[in-house]
C-alpha cells in the first residue's frame, strides 16, 4: 500500500504503523498527503548534524545521577536477598565489570510449573547445596582414620535429601574412601593404607566444599508471584546451566550480569541489557532520563563488537586522539606510547580543539566554508 | 578478672571489677586521687578504662546515694552566704565532673522529684545539657536540634563588643558592633555569663510577612530608616604592619617617603598622605593603592651593578599599600619595636560598615538569612500604633525548619519591651507561654501576637494579620563588603597567562570543565573559543620542522633556529597553555611536530 519511494524514507516501524492505521478505502492522494506529512514530521524529529548527543545524555544522565540515594533494594522472604542499586549499581554497569557485585537472575517457567505447580521443590532443586550445609559438625578421627561428618537430619528433610542422595554425591568427587552412613553420620574410611594425614585433611576440606544437589552459582533462591505466574528469583547467576533446564522458558529468562549475557546471547542482547539494567537502576529512584540517552551509551560500549566499559581501558582508549585519552586519564602513558610510535593527532575532535582554543567542529563550529578559486591564466 | 587501661595503656587486672571501680570513685569524692580522674567499666568487653588525659569534655553532676542528692539546703544557704564555694563542694564529693566514658556507667535524673533509688547523679539544670552559645539559644528546649546547633553556630559569628581595649588592640580583621544591646529575652546563661558586659546584637522589631518577593529563599528586608538610626551599624579594623629587617653586610631596611629615583616609585600622587617620617596620618582617608607606610629596601642581588646609577638609586621601593578594594580612614598609627629590636610600624584602618544588601543577619534561632532589599521607612508597612518594623521576615523560612522558639521569642520580645522587663526565655526553666501571652493581651494587645498592619505606599490594610514583635538579631561577620568582586580584565600569571585565581589578586572566575561542556551541548562552538580566548597568543611556526620560530621584532623577521632565515613560517592562533605543552614535551625530549594546513 504504501510506495518503496516513502518506505525507504521512513523507519520500518513507523510504516508498519501506518500501514495498520489508514483505513483500506482511503483514495491515493489522500495516503500521499497522509505520507507527506509523516516524512515531514519524522525528518523533523530526527536530530540534526552536529549536534552534540554525547555530552547531552552525559549531562541528562549525569545530572539525575547526583540525586541518587538508597543504593541496595532489599528483597524480603524465607531466605533475605540484597540487590546493588542507585548509582554503585549505575557505575558497575557503565564501567563494564566482569564481577558485578550482586548477581541475580529472574528465572521464567514454563507451564505448568509457572502456575506454581511444585515451585517450592523447583526452587530447591536450582538452589545449590553443599555438604557443609546439611552438616553439623565435620571431624577427622585420627586413631580411625575417618572423616565423620554429624549430619543435620532436619535440614536434610528439609532440603528433601536421602542419605542415598548424600552417598552418591560424595561418591565421585573425593575418590579412595568408603562411604557409609550410621546413625546420621557420613563415616569415610581411607581404602589404602598408607595415606598421610596431610591428605586425609585435604580431602576433609573437599567434601565441605561437595556440591549436592543445585545448579553451580545460585547461592538463593525466591518463588515469587509476579502479576498471573510464578517465578524464581535467584542470587548467583549460570544462565548457560539454568536454560538447559526443561522447565525454564528459556526465551524470558534472563540475568543481570551483562557478560554473562554476552556470552550467551550475544553484543545485541548485552546491549539491550545495558538498557534495560540502567533505566531499571534510574526508575526505581524516581527519576526520569529519556531511554535514547541509555541507548547511546549502550551502543557506544558495544560498538566494537564486544561489551566494553566507559573507563580509560574500554571505550576511551579507542579515541583517535592521543591528546583526548591524554586529557581523560594517565596522561603520561598516551603522551609517552604516541612519542615512541610517532603518532599524529588530526585534532578532529572536541578536546583537542579546546586545547588548542580553536573552534570545535560541533553545532555551529561544524559547517566550514569552501570557496572555489579559480586558476589563474 | 577483668582487664584495667590507664589511659588506654594496659595496667594489669583486677578480680573485682565492681569493687574496684566503687573504690577508685569513693577515693576521688574523697580528694584521695586526683579528680580529674574518670573510670569506665565496660561490661560487654569486661574492660576497665581509666583516663587522666587533656582534651577530654566534662561536666558536673550532683552525686545521688540511695536515692538521695548529696546536695542539701544546708548546702545552699552556706553558698549563699558565701561560707562555702564550687570548688568547696568539689572537693567534699557533693558534686563531680564526668567525662562521656564514665557517663555510660551512669543514670542521671533531670529533676529533683524524680531521682529514686537507682539513680547515681542528678542534672544541675537540665540546661547544664547545653554548651556555652547553645544556653544563650531563649526557649531551646522549643527548637529542632540541628536548628539549636545552628543557632550557637551562628551566634559565633557575630559581631558585638568583643574586647573593651580594642581601641589599642591590634587584631587583625575584627569588628565592633556601634550600639550592641542586651537581649529582651535571654536565658541564665546570659547573666552567668556577664553578657551584658560584651553584647553581640540588638533588639528589633520583626514582622513576619513577605514583601514583593525579596525575601525569598531566606533572604531579609531591612528599614532604611533603622540603618539611619544605626541598627546594624559597625566598624571594620584592618592592621597593616612594616618592619625595617636587616640584611647581611649591614643593610637595612628604612621607613620613610621612598626618593624619586628609587626602583619601582609609583607617583607623587600615592605617597601624598605619608608625614615626614613616611608613616601615614591618623584620620586620613584611603582608598585602594594609596601608601600607608612608605619603606624601600637595599637591592636584592648585591652583585647586581649591571645598572649603572648611583648607589641610593637600587634602592627598591616595597611601601605598604591599601590591598585591592580597601577604603577606610587610619584609625590608629603606632611605632614600636619587635623582638629581634627592628624598627616595626602597625596602622590599624578603620572603615565604617552600614548594612547593605548583601550583609549577614539571623536571630538566635539558625535562621540566617542575607539582606535582599533595602526599604524607605515610608513604603514599610505600619501598624495602629505607629510601628514600622525593623525587619520583615519570610513566613517560608518557618515550616521546614520547625524552629518554635523563634516565634516564642518573637512574643516574649513584643511583651517584655511593652511591660519594660527582661524575659527569662532559658531552655527548659522558661517563663511559660501561656502567662506572656496573658500579659501582652493585658497590655492591650492580641494575645497571639499578630496586628494588623498597613500597606506604606497606599494605606491600605493588609488582610492578613501580621505576627510582629521584638526579636534579638545579629549581625554576622560575612559582609559583602569584603567578599563583592567582578573582573573585565586583569592580572594573569606568569607562567600559564591565564587569570589568577581569588579576589585578593583581583582573579578571574573560573569558566570550568563541566561549565565548558554546557557550551558544547549546545553546539555554542565560536562562544566557547571566545570564552577560552583569555590566554591566547599568535606564535610563529616553522613549516618545514614544525617547530616554534622566533620573531625578531627589530629586524620585524621571523626566523627558525633550526632552519634558518630561509624557511616558510607561518603565524597560527592558539592558547599560550597549549605553547606551554609543546615546551614542556621538548624539555622532556619529545618532538611535538605542527604540521600546518591552509585554512582555505
Amino acid at each position: 500500500m504504501i510506495p518503496k519511494e516513502y518506505q525507504d524514507k521512513l523507519s520500518k516501524s513507523i510504516v508498519d504503523e501506518l500501514e495498520a492505521n489508514i483505513p483500506s478505502n482511503s483514495s491515493d492522494a489522500k495516503i500521499k498527503k497522509i505520507l507527506d506529512a509523516t516524512v515531514a514530521e519524522y525528518q523533523d524529529a530526527q536530530v540534526e548534524a552536529g549536534e552534540s548527543v554525547g555530552v547531552i545524555s552525559a549531562e541528562s544522565i549525569g545530572e539525575p545521577g547526583t540525586q541518587m540515594t538508597l543504593n541496595t533494594f532489599h528483597f524480603a522472604g524465607v531466605a533475605e536477598m540484597n540487590v546493588t542499586m542507585g548509582l554503585p549499581r549505575i557505575i558497575e554497569i557503565l564501567d563494564g565489570r566482569k564481577n558485578i557485585s550482586t548477581p541475580m537472575m529472574e528465572i521464567f517457567l514454563k507451564k505448568p510449573w509457572s502456575t506454581g505447580k511444585d515451585i517450592k521443590q523447583l526452587a530447591r532443586l536450582i538452589k545449590e547445596t553443599r555438604v557443609k550445609e546439611i552438616a553439623t559438625e565435620i571431624a577427622i578421627n585420627i586413631v580411625e582414620r575417618t572423616i565423620e561428618i554429624k549430619l543435620d537430619s532436619e535440614q536434610m528433610k528439609a532440603l528433601s535429601i536421602t542419605e542415598a542422595i548424600l552417598l552418591k554425591a560424595v561418591q565421585k568427587p573425593v575418590k579412595g574412601y568408603n562411604n557409609k552412613i550410621k546413625d546420621d553420620v557420613l563415616i569415610m574410611k581411607m581404602k589404602g593404607k598408607d595415606d598421610s594425614l596431610n591428605d586425609l585433611y585435604k580431602a576433609k576440606e573437599k567434601v565441605k566444599e561437595v556440591q549436592i544437589r543445585g545448579v553451580k552459582g545460585i547461592t538463593q533462591v525466591l518463588p515469587v508471584k509476579r502479576g498471573e505466574e510464578y517465578i524464581i528469583i535467584t542470587a548467583g547467576s549460570n544462565l548457560k546451566d539454568i536454560l538447559k533446564m526443561e522447565e525454564v522458558d528459556e526465551t524470558r529468562t534472563t540475568s543481570n550480569d551483562i557478560f554473562e549475557i554476552e556470552a550467551t546471547f550475544g553484543v545485541e542482547a548485552a546491549r539491550q541489557s545495558i538498557i534495560n539494567e540502567v533505566y531499571k537502576v534510574i526508575e526505581s529512584q524516581g527519576l526520569n532520563v529519556d531511554i535514547r540517552h541509555i541507548m547511546l551509551v549502550a551502543d557506544t560500549m558495544c560498538a566494537s563488537g564486544k561489551v566494553k566499559g566507559i573507563t580509560r581501558y574500554g571505550v576511551v582508549s579507542e579515541k583517535a586522539s592521543v591528546l583526548a585519552r591524554a586529557s581523560f586519564e594517565t596522561p603520561i602513558k598516551h603522551i609517552i606510547n604516541a612519542a615512541l610510535i610517532g603518532e599524529v593527532d588530526k585534532l578532529n575532535s572536541v578536546v583537542e580543539n579546546v586545547m588548542l582554543n580553536q573552534p570545535i567542529p560541533i553545532g555551529t563550529g561544524l559547517p566550514e566554508l569552501i570557496i572555489k578559486t579559480r586558476k589563474k591564466e | 578478672m577483668t582487664e584495667v587501661y590507664l589511659n588506654s595503656k594496659f595496667a594489669g587486672n583486677v578480680d573485682n571489677a565492681t569493687e574496684f571501680v566503687e573504690s577508685i570513685k569513693e577515693e576521688r569524692r574523697k580528694s584521695n586521687i586526683t579528680g580529674n580522674l574518670n573510670v569506665h567499666f565496660n561490661e560487654n568487653s569486661d574492660k576497665i578504662e581509666i583516663d587522666v588525659s587533656r582534651g577530654r569534655a566534662r561536666r558536673p553532676l550532683i552525686i545521688v546515694k540511695n536515692g538521695r542528692p548529696l546536695l542539701t539546703e544546708e548546702h545552699i544557704q552556706k553558698l549563699e552566704k558565701k561560707e562555702m564555694s564550687w570548688s568547696d563542694l568539689v572537693k567534699e564529693g557533693i558534686i563531680e565532673y564526668l567525662d562521656a566514658a564514665e557517663e555510660e556507667n551512669t543514670y542521671v535524673a533531670f529533676f529533683e522529684k524524680d531521682v529514686t533509688a537507682e539513680h547515681t547523679h542528678l542534672e544541675i539544670s537540665p540546661l547544664a545539657m547545653t554548651g556555652l552559645a547553645t544556653s544563650l539559644v531563649p526557649y531551646g528546649n522549643f527548637n529542632q536540634s540541628t536548628r539549636l546547633n545552628a543557632g550557637s553556630k551562628n551566634q559565633k559569628q557575630a559581631l558585638g563588643f568583643y574586647a573593651a581595649n580594642f581601641a589599642v588592640r591590634m587584631d587583625m580583621d575584627v569588628n565592633i558592633l556601634h550600639t550592641p544591646q542586651v537581649p529582651l529575652v535571654g536565658t541564665i546563661m546570659h547573666e552567668i555569663a556577664g553578657y551584658d558586659k560584651h553584647p553581640a546584637g540588638q533588639n528589633i522589631v520583626v514582622a513576619i510577612m513577605s514583601f514583593k518577593g525579596y525575601n525569598m529563599e531566606d533572604a531579609i528586608i531591612l528599614n532604611q530608616g533603622s540603618i539611619d538610626r544605626g541598627l546594624g551599624r559597625s566598624s571594620y579594623f584592618r592592621p597593616s604592619t612594616a618592619e625595617e629587617l636587616r640584611y647581611a653586610g649591614g643593610l637595612v631596611d628604612e621607613i620613610s617617603v621612598p626618593d624619586k629615583d628609587v626602583k619601582g616609585y609609583k607617583s607623587e600622587q600615592d605617597y601624598r598622605l605619608l608625614e615626614g617620617d613616611g608613616i601615614i596620618y591618623p584620620e586620613a582617608v584611603i582608598a585602594e593603592g594609596d601608601v600607608i607606610i612608605g619603606k624601600t629596601s637595599p637591592p636584592r642581588f648585591l652583585s647586581s651593578l649591571d645598572e649603572y646609577s648611583l648607589a641610593s638609586s637600587t634602592r627598591r621601593e616595597s611601601s605598604v599599600n591599601a590591598k585591592h578594594g580597601e577604603v577606610g580612614v587610619i584609625d590608629f598609627v603606632c611605632i614600636t619595636e619587635n623582638e629581634e629590636g627592628n624598627k616595626l610600624v602597625q596602622v590599624r584602618v578603620r572603615d565604617q560598615r552600614m548594612p547593605e544588601i548583601g550583609d549577614k543577619f539571623t536571630s538566635r534561632h539558625g535562621q540566617k538569612g542575607v539582606v535582599g532589599l533595602v526599604v524607605p521607612q515610608q513604603d514599610m508597612p505600619f501598624s495602629a500604633s505607629g510601628i514600622v518594623p525593623d525587619l520583615l521576615f519570610s513566613p517560608h523560612g518557618i515550616p521546614s525548619r520547625m524552629t518554635i522558639a523563634h516565634l516564642i521569642e518573637l512574643v516574649a520580645g513584643k511583651t517584655g519591651a511593652l511591660s519594660g522587663r527582661h524575659i527569662n526565655g532559658t531552655t527548659f526553666d522558661a517563663e511559660p507561654e501561656e502567662r506572656i501571652r496573658k500579659e501582652l493581651q493585658e497590655l492591650g494587645f492580641r494575645e497571639n501576637g499578630s496586628e494588623t498592619l498597613y500597606n506604606g505606599e497606599t494605606g491600605e490594610a493588609f488582610e492578613a494579620k501580621i505576627f510582629i514583635g521584638d526579636m534579638y538579631y545579629l549581625k554576622l561577620k560575612h559582609m559583602v563588603a569584603n567578599k563583592l568582586h567582578s573582573r573585565a580584565r586583569g592580572p594573569i600569571q606568569l607562567l600559564t597567562r591565564q587569570p589568577t585565581e581569588g579576589r585578593a589578586k583581583e582573579g578571574g572566575l573560573r569558566l570550568g570543565e563541566m561549565e565548558k561542556d554546557t557550551f558544547v551541548a549546545h553546539g555554542a562552538s565560536l562562544l566557547l573559543k571566545e570564552r577560552f580566548d583569555s590566554d591566547k597568543t599568535i606564535v610563529p611556526i616553522c613549516e618545514e620542522c614544525g617547530l616554534i620560530a622566533i620573531k625578531d621584532e627589530f629586524k620585524n623577521k621571523s626566523y627558525c633556529p633550526l632552519c634558518g632565515e630561509n624557511t616558510p613560517i607561518s603565524n597560527i592562533e592558539i592558547s599560550y597553555a597549549f605553547k606551554l605543552m609543546l615546551d614542556e614535551f621538548k624539555s622532556l625530549g619529545i618532538y611535538p611536530k605542527l604540521q600546518l594546513k591552509g585554512k582555505y
